[in-house]
């Protein structure tokens, strides 16, 4: 097998027992950007000599037997989102167009600590704001399955960087679904852990208490020994949760006999593709003939989590990119007069458009006035959206259903209806207000070929059974497809 | 369009949000807001009436540690990123005549 089509996994055991190197690994990762990164345009930086520089130095340490882990010497990908010392880092905004950290990201330290090689950082929506990757300051990426659609966003470069074998796995952070749904387009696995399992120390702050960064990999093993290298108690970030129960990939059990599993009647009404419909049910039924219970249930308030959501978010959007004033990183606009317009002048040059539009929204539901109508009752309708969830899961293990109500829809065709885009999130948003775990992974492909996404959410800490679910039903799938290389 | 954002909410929202828009982006931005707060006044068919706001998941509550200086001088490094800096400090333009 060529050391590009390794999992991770695999790619550590052939540097562990010397069949390759960590050097290898990264020359033929970064041959293969160079080759087609052109087209697909999946990262933002590729930083090719630290990489290398990198890789020698993993590998003397493997050499050594200083470094045991079942991820030493692979190389990964990084999302534009989270900070890496001394390498730019621009969320794909203008605003960030020269800013270069002098800290990593916490999650990136722990991948590092074990071994990883950074090749570089991936493209995302600006700020990840955006379910299309269309968003970014750098050009779109382009779905690797089919140069004509987007890999989803906001982790779309995450996402087709993994599909298009252009790192062997990736970190996304999804806010409402930019793990989940990318991977779901771009055919890979993706998942959010439950909030608070992964230290956001270094992750540029979009919705606080939304946010959560997680693995993008091409398959549930690798989705696992990602997870357990990243998870972590970090003092630096206040909301991150001591758990006792991180070692993922004890969950690696291919048996889901008397699991019970929910399908909520509400993921499958209006909107939802015949054909997603159709791959995703299929899936159920290969569980539940892998002897899990299945069960349809209603799991209620699902058309109520996106206004919720975009309240939410906006709000705190807005207090988190106030950050950005010309004065301590970033862009700062050439002329102004005084202070205040240099603000002004400054942000409203560097954020583009959907930026813009959350901030002026969430500006608006914090207002004087508007903050008891808007800001405080989405905060009480999550409260009875989490109910929901928690009702549901004292029936069930897992709920499952689909990630997106579609396939990549094509470039171009989502961002002039902003409601429109967000309804495509419909599956996904509740499980962030919520704080639950998600994992989204291939089940089929539409009659154009492109991927369909199985979602599988757990309750609050329950890692474990999404793991052991998608790893049953990803051996009785079989191996899937991957993107065809397009580039001639 | 039940949500009528007339222009001096645009230009009050644009202050709060330090964002200064020009006259098509405000077309934009009233038309925008409005659909968007439409869409999110669906939140008021739903009776909450002694539900408490949640904003954080679980109950965690303020989270201390000791007050310890745990990292060291980055002042130098942190400053190559300002736009302006001058005697180890951010510039900012003059604020007051």
């Amino acid at each position: 097998m060529s050391i590009i089509d390794m999992t991770a996994a695999e790619l550590a055991a052939a540097i562990r027992e010397g069949k390759t190197t960590a050097v290898d690994a990264a020359e033929a990762m970064l041959e293969r950007i160079e080759e087609q990164d052109k087209l697909y345009n999946c990262y933002v930086t590729v930083d090719a000599e630290g990489a290398l520089a990198q890789a020698r130095a993993v590998q003397a340490k493997i050499e050594a037997g200083e470094l045991t882990g079942r991820l030493a010497g692979v190389p990964v990908a990084i999302k534009d989102n989270m900070c890496t010392a001394g390498l730019l880092t621009t969320c794909s905004s203008k605003i960030l167009y020269n800013f270069v950290p002098t800290y990593t990201a916490e999650a990136v330290r722990n991948l590092q600590k074990a071994g990883a090689v950074l090749l570089g950082k991936t493209n995302m929506d600006e700020f990840a704001m955006g379910s299309t990757t269309e968003t970014s300051a750098y050009g779109v990426t382009k779905n690797p399955w089919n140069t004509e659609h987007v890999p989803g966003g906001s982790s779309g470069g995450s996402a087709a960087a993994v599909a298009a074998k252009e790192c062997f796995y990736a970190l996304g952070s999804d806010t409402g679904g930019s793990i989940r749904q990318p991977a779901s387009y771009c055919g890979t696995v993706g998942m959010k852990p439950t909030y608070g399992t992964v230290s956001r120390y270094g992750l540029i702050a979009y919705g606080s208490s939304l946010d959560q960064i997680g693995p993008l990999t091409r398959d549930v093993t690798d989705c696992a020994a990602v997870l357990e290298v990243i998870a972590s108690h970090d003092e630096k970030d206040s909301t991150s949760i001591e758990r006792q129960d991180t070692d993922f990939t004890a969950a690696l059990i291919d048996d889901v006999k008397g699991m019970r599993i929910g399908i909520p009647n509400d993921y499958f009404g209006d909107g939802l593709d015949g054909e997603v419909k159709e791959a995703v049910l299929a899936a159920a039924k290969t569980l539940e003939d892998k002897g899990a219970v299945v069960e349809r249930f209603d799991l209620s308030l699902v058309e109520y989590a996106i206004p919720t959501y975009y309240t939410i978010a906006a709000a705190e959007a807005s207090s988190n990119l106030e950050r950005f004033d010309g004065i301590k990183y970033g862009y700062r606009t050439k002329e102004y007069a005084g202070l205040h317009n240099m603000y002004k002048k400054s942000r409203s040059e560097g954020f583009g458009e959907e930026v813009k539009r959350r901030i002026m929204l969430g500006s608006f539901v914090l207002s004087s006035g508007y903050y008891d109508a808007y800001y405080l009752k989405a905060l009480r309708v999550k409260a009875l959206i989490k109910k929901a969830f928690d009702e549901a899961f004292a029936k069930y293990d897992v709920i499952l259903g689909p990630v997106a109500p579609t396939t990549a829809p094509r470039l171009g065709s989502s961002l002039a209806d902003p409601i429109k885009m967000y309804l495509g999130d419909i599956y996904t948003i509740a499980v962030n207000l919520a704080g639950l775990p998600g994992i989204s992974l291939p089940c089929g492909t539409d009659r154009n070929g492109l991927p369909i996404g199985l979602q599988l959410i757990g309750d609050c800490f329950q890692e474990k059974k999404l793991i052991r679910a998608a790893y049953t039903y990803e051996r009785a799938r079989g191996a899937f497809p991957t993107a065809e290389k397009e580039v001639g | 369009m039940a949500n009528i954002i007339s222009d001096e909410t645009i230009e009050y929202v644009g202050i709060l949000a330090k964002l200064e828009l020009s006259d098509e982006e405000k077309e934009r931005a009233k038309s925008d807001m409005g659909r968007m707060l439409d869409y999110i006044d669906k939140l008021g068919e739903l009776d909450t009436e002694g539900v408490e706001p949640m904003s954080h998941v679980f109950p965690v509550q303020n989270v201390f540690r000791e007050d310890v200086v745990t990292n060291g001088d980055t002042r130098e490094a942190l400053l190559t990123n300002a736009p302006e800096q001058k005697d180890g400090m951010f510039m900012v333009p003059k604020t007051f005549e």
